[in-house]
């Protein structure tokens, strides 16, 4: 409960996203107000599904509290599920968005292409999010208290700001596999990535049993950055390149 | 090159004019066709890919409540309306948002912004600190009509002295306003910040910062100055009106106005005998400029002219003291790149909702999707703005998306994410 986790914890839950905001979508407004409307989508969704829990709850028993911790998991595999259907929807908008953006521009072709909107609006994901279930514990952190007094874990500040750390960033692969798939027509691409979020909330469940939440997390979220990698043209030749600090004959991909 | 143009404020009474969404050009530039050599604006008409409102005259800068778009091109630039279009709209984001934060980090460390001492404005008059749920109710109603009435007596009497022409009383008007806000609410804001953080200061420097800060926004607003200086006085303007207005608006009666003047704002601007709208097309028969308002204005206009290159600036309008430089680096057509303009009323009720969501309650997730639900609003209202091509007004979209959001995110989401944090579920 000081500067340094209040600060610590900020930074690593919020650094990397940030700076891919800062070195990436900045400077461009059309992928800003692409982030912000995935923002947006990913907000609605949330509300949709806490609707459906707050009515589940104020129609049972709230003194009952296994039946109300098995709500809130009913409620939040609801909104996993709502989560990802909100993204198939930003991708329609997104697609018929830009048809209509390259028809009306002179040059060839849309102004972004479908992976660059993906990436973007998996980070709107993964920033609101984050943002939404980090900062009222970072806010909590700067002023009095004392963590773990009733047999709590110690590590909730550090263990908070891995795991949102993680979802940043999964929402990103998840936003750029996704859109990917939708384009390729591979709609299996689509019940795997609903598959991955359940089992990333599955995991959590486990929480304060830390080893067996986070570690895992992690390495999904490693699995799903190098599918996100080779999903959108990366490839080993690619990686030699760079290593190498060689350009390629043809025009080097981005 | 540095075009400024002359702003000013007004009181509370009177913010029911910058409620305004606009997109147009200086006004300066009809009075540049004194060469006869120069292209007029109208030569102009087909290579626009849009058609102005107004295509024969060019069309007041400086309007209160309308909003007029008209993008303007470059033959080889076709393709640039659309990122024209999103640069617009994050000129718009940036501004909205440092006034959003200012006043959020005002009301979450300054408490001074929050207490409330049974003081209230003397148009809402009925007190909130009622028996029943439905007194209070009635209350915060009756509030609202007596606020939002007291707003559509000003508008019309601003738009009785514009028809006749009484542009001094006008003037010496929002100079008077303009004076209060920047000397008084100012010294109010640093004496409440000093008390907040316990600091120690004599009145002599005090009255020396208050000083140069009043004296440097008047000149910013109301003459000339750098262009970021002067939105940056904006900024802080709408932000102490936004705190005034969170501080003595009572808690019910907040909403309701909140709710009831983007009602008023989308009647005064597309009815046919709205006040505002009248006020916009009488500026426009006259072909002038409408007397300096409180508009933010996101660009830097510049003009490229074909012309003879030892023109140089000039100020055009005495009034509101803008110019421009013509630049004749580039000897293609007569073009401009013009700015949009938001109103102040916008920056002041965007304010007032994320400021009034941050000070109920202490959630921040609340304020957050109030912050992401007006950027969204603008944006479609921009959008709007692009497709119609005309008047529109900037608070009906942003405030229902304000207001839904932030009573389903406090009733609703708070809860369940509250839960899901403390058993730290993450979805």
């Amino acid at each position: 409960m000081t500067a340094a986790v209040f600060f610590g914890c900020a930074f690593i839950a919020f650094g990397p996203a940030f700076s891919l905001f800062i070195f990436t979508i900045a400077k461009d407004p059309l992928r800003v107000i692409i982030l912000i409307a995935g923002a947006f989508f990913w907000l609605v969704s949330l509300l949709l599904s806490s609707l459906v829990w707050f009515i589940a709850t104020k129609a049972t028993n709230a003194q009952d509290l296994t039946l109300q911790k098995n709500l809130l998991i009913f409620g939040s595999i609801f909104s996993v599920i709502l989560q990802e259907v909100f993204r198939f929807a930003y991708y329609r908008l997104l697609r018929k968005a830009n048809e209509g953006l390259a028809a009306i521009s002179e040059e060839d072709g849309p102004p972004l292409s479908v992976r660059e909107m993906a990436y973007v609006a998996g980070l709107g994901f993964g920033i609101m999010s984050g943002a939404f279930s980090m900062i009222n514990t970072l806010s909590d952190s700067l002023g009095p208290g004392t963590v773990g007094m009733f047999g709590d874990s110690q590590y909730y500040f550090i263990t908070s700001a891995l795991m949102t750390l993680a979802l940043t960033m999964l929402h990103t692969f998840w936003g750029v596999v996704f859109f990917e798939g939708c384009e390729r027509k591979r709609w299996w691409v689509i019940a795997v990535v609903l598959c991955v979020h359940l089992m990333v909330f599955s995991l959590s469940l486990l929480n304060p049993f830390y080893v067996g939440s986070i570690l895992p997390v992690y390495a999904i979220m490693l699995l799903m950055a190098v599918w996100a990698f080779f999903s959108s043209g990366g490839s080993l030749h690619n990686i030699t390149l760079l290593w190498t600090c060689r350009k390629s004959n043809t025009e080097t991909s981005s | 090159n540095i075009p400024s143009m002359s702003t000013s404020d007004s009181e509370e009474d009177s913010y029911n004019e910058r409620t305004a969404l606009v997109a147009s050009e200086i006004p300066s530039v009809p009075s540049y066709q004194q060469d006869p050599d120069q292209p007029q604006p109208a030569d102009m008409e087909p290579r626009r890919r849009t058609v102005a409102p107004e295509p024969a005259a060019e069309p007041p800068s400086l309007d209160r409540s309308a909003v007029e778009r008209e993008p303007v091109d470059l033959e080889e630039e076709e393709e640039l309306p659309l990122k024209y279009g999103a640069k617009h709209v994050i000129m718009l984001f940036v501004p909205v948002t440092l006034c959003m934060v200012v006043v959020v980090a005002t009301i979450k460390s300054v408490s001074f912004y929050t207490e409330k001492n049974g003081q209230q404005l003397i148009y809402t008059p009925f007190t909130e600190d009622t028996d029943t749920v439905g007194e209070r109710l009635l209350n915060s109603v009756l509030n609202t009509i007596i606020m939002i009435s007291v707003i559509v007596v000003m508008t019309i009497f601003l738009v009785v002295l514009y028809k006749y022409r009484c542009y001094k009383f006008i003037h010496g008007w929002l100079i008077l306003s303009s004076l209060m806000m920047l000397f008084w609410f100012s010294f109010m804001y640093l004496g409440e910040v000093f008390k907040t953080y316990n600091l120690a200061m004599d009145y002599p420097t005090v009255a020396m910062i208050i000083w140069n800060f009043g004296v440097v926004g008047m000149i910013c607003i109301h003459w000339k100055g750098p262009l970021q200086l002067q939105q940056a006085y904006l900024i802080a303007i709408s932000a102490l009106m936004a705190l005034v207005f969170i501080k003595y608006l009572p808690e019910w009666s907040a909403w309701v106005i909140l709710g009831a003047i983007s009602v008023y704002d989308l009647v005064a601007v597309l009815c046919p005998k709205g006040p505002l709208r009248m006020l916009v097309e009488t500026a426009q028969e006259r072909n002038e400029p409408i007397f300096p308002a409180l508009i933010y204005s996101s660009a830097m206009i510049w003009m490229v002219g074909m012309a003879n290159p030892a023109r140089h600036a000039e100020p055009t309008n005495q009034d509101t003291g803008t110019f421009c430089l013509i630049s004749a680096y580039n000897p293609l057509a007569l073009t401009m790149l013009r700015g949009v303009k938001l109103g102040l009323g916008d920056f002041i009720f965007y304010s007032v909702l994320v400021g009034k969501a941050a000070a109920t309650g202490g959630d921040w997730n609340t304020t957050l999707a109030c912050f992401v639900a007006i950027l969204i609003g603008l944006c479609l209202t921009l959008l709007l703005l692009a497709i119609f091509k005309k008047a529109l007004p900037a608070l009906p979209i942003s405030i229902t998306f304000g207001l839904v959001f932030y009573f389903s995110t406090d009733n609703l989401v708070r809860p369940f994410m509250d839960n899901l944090a403390a058993h730290q579920f993450y979805i």
